[in-house]
């Protein structure tokens, strides 16, 4: 089994696990990181979403072997202590969330689209949750949430 | 304090933080110590017998602890998956009930039907065996649409069940009915069609059990709306082992919407492997498996006829449904298009006549039963689209139509033609506001500036009610309900004044955690922070009903009052005492026991002390400790109900439909967080869009799922939708002690025939009369070329 070293929230890890390991399951199984979700079998849901050297990626669609030296940030890394993101924070104030189930995927995504885009409009967020699916908000409260994280990340607060 | 958080405040969610910070504890994430795994092998022929199953090679690969089949189930006794209501045919004589073993004994009868289970020591390890396992199936001719199913001649499902017919049942007044119709001036006609839908909660089912033998103990985890159901079909049907055997955790639940209701085999099966093989045995649904195996939602083919006066009063109604059950009948589905569908029929509206058939129609699918909205969608969609025809027809406008045959406010307590009593309801005051809000007046501007833009602009409405806060227990077991449908709670003050809550509710997306804690903070004056709700267990709470039918609230939340109300009275008991007065002269207001008309207080929190510590006590007459449990069981069905306003706007040349504006108002009862009530309204709304745009499963004739993946099922994206526009108008409930009604179904029932009427309308200057569910760009563009090309739609 390859042996596999890469940084997952700031800390350096060791992996053993086989070729065929997806990230996700490496991430879940391997280092009990049950925050990443997996949706679908088809790379749809976005559920697995986490970053990978800082770009949002999902995590079942990438074998565990190709994150090798790489640093991976999961939902669990992003809060500082008891401090939340503000991306998760606005999640929170906006009722961006109702099950929790996508809420990791969406909120990772949506940290790599406030990185890319401080002010991005309504559509413009609509359009970047392309790869993220819910079935509980109708997304009319995720997309407010968005807007407001965003905001929040790039020095509105 | 209490009071900025109590009914009607917008309280940010208390569970919020652990989703958001990756600490949700789903049932996949718990891995319990010498955890196995386990991989189904699964029909992949809608119908077809199961001559043998050969598991060696299977057996002999790494890892594999054990190859379990239908003979193996028959062997040690497990019951099959019972259904939960009987529903009788017109002639008296009971639903055809066919046998449900968990694993299929001699044939398969839909595509995933389960004929083996492999267990091994790691997933990979069981898949890989899944794949070893050789099953000689011999297909059977199969009836996997509704269509085929009830055509003459049709294959059949069940040898039992002639012309697959599960039931032939009927409500209303046939006579009645007939009468009405020989004296209308119009009938109004329409063939329509409900589209069969997966209910897909982003969190595929799960199930993790366990087997303690040195205790002779079960546990499962499992993605469940009702642990205390799912423990009762255990014990009593399918595992029988006794309730205090047998602990079923439903822990966080990444939605349900419907299809975690229902008793699944795996959860039998899990346990039962679990003491077979003597480790943990665990099972996760992948999305491909959610498809073939979670329970569906509508497919029905009705037909439906509306007599009205000359003035456009209407007269009766008259409909026939075809309702399909899939191959086997899950938990509640005799119940969806009987009792939560027919009974609908009236509507918003005032009908001296109605007179429906419904016959369940067994198909070589997966099952089908309650999707949110369960039944009433199916109900509103007909009617809606029924009156919408009888206003095109009829040359009246579609907004006065309905305003004239609307049950008047002053006409409550309703009684319907089919069998329901509305307590309470203001519907013209839903309509004028859903009509302000969404700015009826500017449509024709809105139309034109479409127009000039080269798009089809369409407006359509529905007005509808639904039946709710499910259910009274004494009227549903006469309709052959065979589980009362109360509720429990459980009230525990500490001795320092916090408050656990345990209930008997499953919240898996609603925020009960914070919508209950608010029911506290109201009546018992304590801050939100104070009190954890309790939920999902069956070793901590006493009993209950679980989550589904939008009566967490109205039920829940009423057993949840009927217990503060026990605290409350024997906290005045304890303050009385300390307060040196007389029980009859203390109140309790704002967190705290007074003696009536003076300043002597105790505070909430030094009651509960006393309570805990009776050193000054009136321990001859009251009990040391402050919990109190209630049980509630609701007088009558709750009737939300409210109007839905849909804009469209159509590409003529692509046949994309664009939502252009979503204007609801509703009348959900009292409103305890309307943060959370507006969330559920969206997220009722994207499904019901969903259905109406976008969503289908696609049988085919041979009872193939064809599209059961996130690349063929098009599920709602966040570009589908646009914000949503929600208003509330308040009549409160008559009959439960917080006067809510219910919200968590309110936006499937209500949109998707508005959207539709949306669509005819925009395409009606084209000549295209009829579109069915869901209306995809293709079906769009196809009805926009016949038009145009003169053979209408």
């Amino acid at each position: 089994m390859p042996k596999l070293t890469l940084s997952v929230n700031g800390q350096p890890r060791t992996i053993d696990c086989a070729n065929a390991t997806l990230l996700v399951e490496a991430l879940r199984e391997h280092l009990g990181l049950t925050g990443t979700h997996v949706g679908c079998d088809s790379s749809q849901c976005g559920a697995c979403t986490v970053h990978v050297d800082g770009r949002s990626v999902k995590s079942c669609t990438m074998l565990a072997v190709e994150a090798e030296g790489a640093a991976i940030t999961t939902i669990e890394g992003l809060a500082k202590g008891n401090d939340l993101h503000p991306m998760q924070a606005a999640f929170k104030e906006h009722h961006g969330l109702q099950c929790g189930f996508c809420t990791p995927g969406m909120v990772m995504s949506a940290c790599d689209l406030a990185a890319r885009n401080p002010a991005p409009s309504e559509g413009e967020v609509r359009h970047w949750l392309e790869g993220n699916l819910c079935r509980c908000t109708g997304y009319h409260n995720i997309v407010k949430a968005v807007r407001a994280g965003a905001g929040d990340m790039n020095g509105g607060k | 304090m209490g009071n900025a958080q109590g009914i009607g405040a917008a309280v940010k969610r208390k569970e919020d933080r652990r989703f958001l910070v990756g600490r949700g504890q789903y049932t996949d994430d718990v891995t319990l110590p010498n955890q196995s795994f386990a991989v189904f092998v699964r029909s992949p022929y809608g119908h077809a017998k199961v001559n043998g199953v050969d598991a060696k090679a299977a057996l002999a690969a790494p890892d594999v602890l054990a190859v379990l089949t239908g003979a193996d189930v028959a062997a040690d006794g497990l019951g099959g998956i019972p259904c939960g209501w009987l529903v009788k045919s017109k002639d008296g004589s009971n639903m055809v009930e066919p046998p449900h073993p968990a694993l299929a004994q001699g044939k398969v009868r839909h595509v995933g039907d389960p004929v083996a289970m492999v267990i091994a020591s790691t997933k990979a390890a069981a898949k890989a065996a899944a794949a070893l396992v050789e099953v000689d199936y011999e297909p059977l001719p199969a009836a996997g649409l509704l269509a085929n199913a009830i055509a003459p001649g049709a294959p059949q499902v069940w040898d039992e069940a002639p012309g697959n017919v599960c039931f032939d049942w009927h409500i209303g007044d046939p006579a009645t009915t007939d009468a009405a119709f020989a004296k209308a001036a119009h009938v109004v006609e329409l063939d329509l069609v409900n589209n069969r839908v997966a209910p897909n909660p982003m969190e595929p089912r799960a199930a993790n059990g366990s087997f303690d033998g040195a205790n002779d103990q079960y546990t499962l985890y499992t993605t469940s709306q009702n642990p205390h159901l799912t423990r009762l079909l255990l014990a009593a049907f399918t595992l029988k082992v006794p309730e205090h055997k047998l602990r079923v955790i439903a822990p966080d639940v990444g939605g349900g919407f419907g299809s975690k209701i229902f008793h699944y085999a795996e959860e039998l099966l899990v346990l039962w492997a679990s003491r077979r093989v003597g480790r943990p045995v665990k099972w996760t649904s992948d999305r491909m498996e959610a498809f073939l195996t979670d329970a569906h939602g509508r497919d029905h083919i009705s037909n439906a006829k509306l007599a009205l006066d000359a003035d456009g009063k209407f007269l009766g109604l008259r409909v026939h449904t075809y309702a399909a059950m899939g191959a086997y009948l899950s938990t509640f589905a005799p119940a969806v298009p009987t009792y939560l569908y027919a009974t609908l029929l009236s509507g918003p509206y005032d009908f001296p006549a109605i007179y429906a058939e419904v016959k369940a129609i067994f198909t070589n699918t997966v099952a089908v039963d309650a999707y949110r909205g369960a039944g009433r969608p199916e109900a509103t969609y007909l009617l809606e689209r029924l009156v919408e025809q009888a206003a095109r027809q009829l040359g009246m406008d579609r907004v006065e139509l309905r305003r004239k045959n609307l049950i008047r406010a002053d006409q409550f307590p309703y009684q319907t033609q089919v069998a329901l009593q509305y307590d309470i309801g203001d519907y013209q005051a839903t309509l004028d506001l859903a009509l302000a809000q969404g700015d009826y007046a500017g449509y024709p501007a809105r139309a034109a500036a479409s127009k000039a833009n080269g798009k089809l602009r369409g407006f359509g409405m529905s007005t509808y009610i639904e039946a709710c806060g499910i259910a009274p227990s004494a009227l549903v077991g006469a309709l052959g309900a065979r589980a009362g449908l109360y509720e429990a709670a459980n009230v525990r003050v500490h001795p320092t004044g916090s408050v656990t809550v345990f209930t008997g509710t499953h919240s898996h997306g609603q925020g009960h955690e914070t919508t209950f804690a608010q029911l506290i903070a109201d009546r018992l004056g304590v801050s939100t922070d104070q009190v954890e709700v309790v939920h999902g267990d069956t070793d901590r709470i006493p009993f209950g009903m679980g989550t589904y039918g939008s009566r967490s609230a109205s039920v829940g939340g009423s057993a949840i009052v009927k217990a503060l109300d026990k605290i409350v009275d024997k906290g005045k008991k304890i303050a009385a005492h300390l307060l040196e007065a007389s029980v009859a002269d203390v109140e309790f207001k704002d967190g705290q026991y007074r003696v009536v008309g003076t300043d002597r207080v105790k505070a909430f929190g030094e009651v509960a002390f006393a309570a805990y510590v009776p050193h000054n006590y009136p321990i001859e007459t009251v009990e040391p400790g402050l919990e109190e449990s209630a049980f509630y069981d609701p007088k009558n069905f709750t009737f939300p109900g409210g109007t839905h306003l849909v804009e469209v706007e159509i590409d003529p040349e692509t046949g994309v439909v664009e939502v252009a504006s979503v204007t609801i108002a509703d009348d959900v009862g009292v409103i305890i967080n309307p943060m959370i009530v507006d969330g559920q309204a969206h997220g009722g709304l994207a499904q019901g869009i969903g259905q109406a745009l976008l969503e289908e499963a696609v049988y085919d004739a041979e009872g193939q799922l064809t599209n059961g993946t996130y690349m063929g099922y098009c599920m709602p994206r966040a570009a589908d939708l646009p914000n949503f526009k929600v208003g509330n108008h308040v009549t409160a409930c008559t009959h439960n002690p917080l006067g809510v009604k219910g919200v968590g179904e309110v936006g499937a029932i209500g949109v998707p025939p508005a959207v539709i009427n949306a669509v005819l309308d925009a395409l009606a200057p084209l000549g295209v009369t009829d579109i069915s569910m869901p209306a995809t760009p293709e079906k769009v563009w196809r009805a926009i070329q016949a038009a145009r090309a003169g053979k209408g739609a």
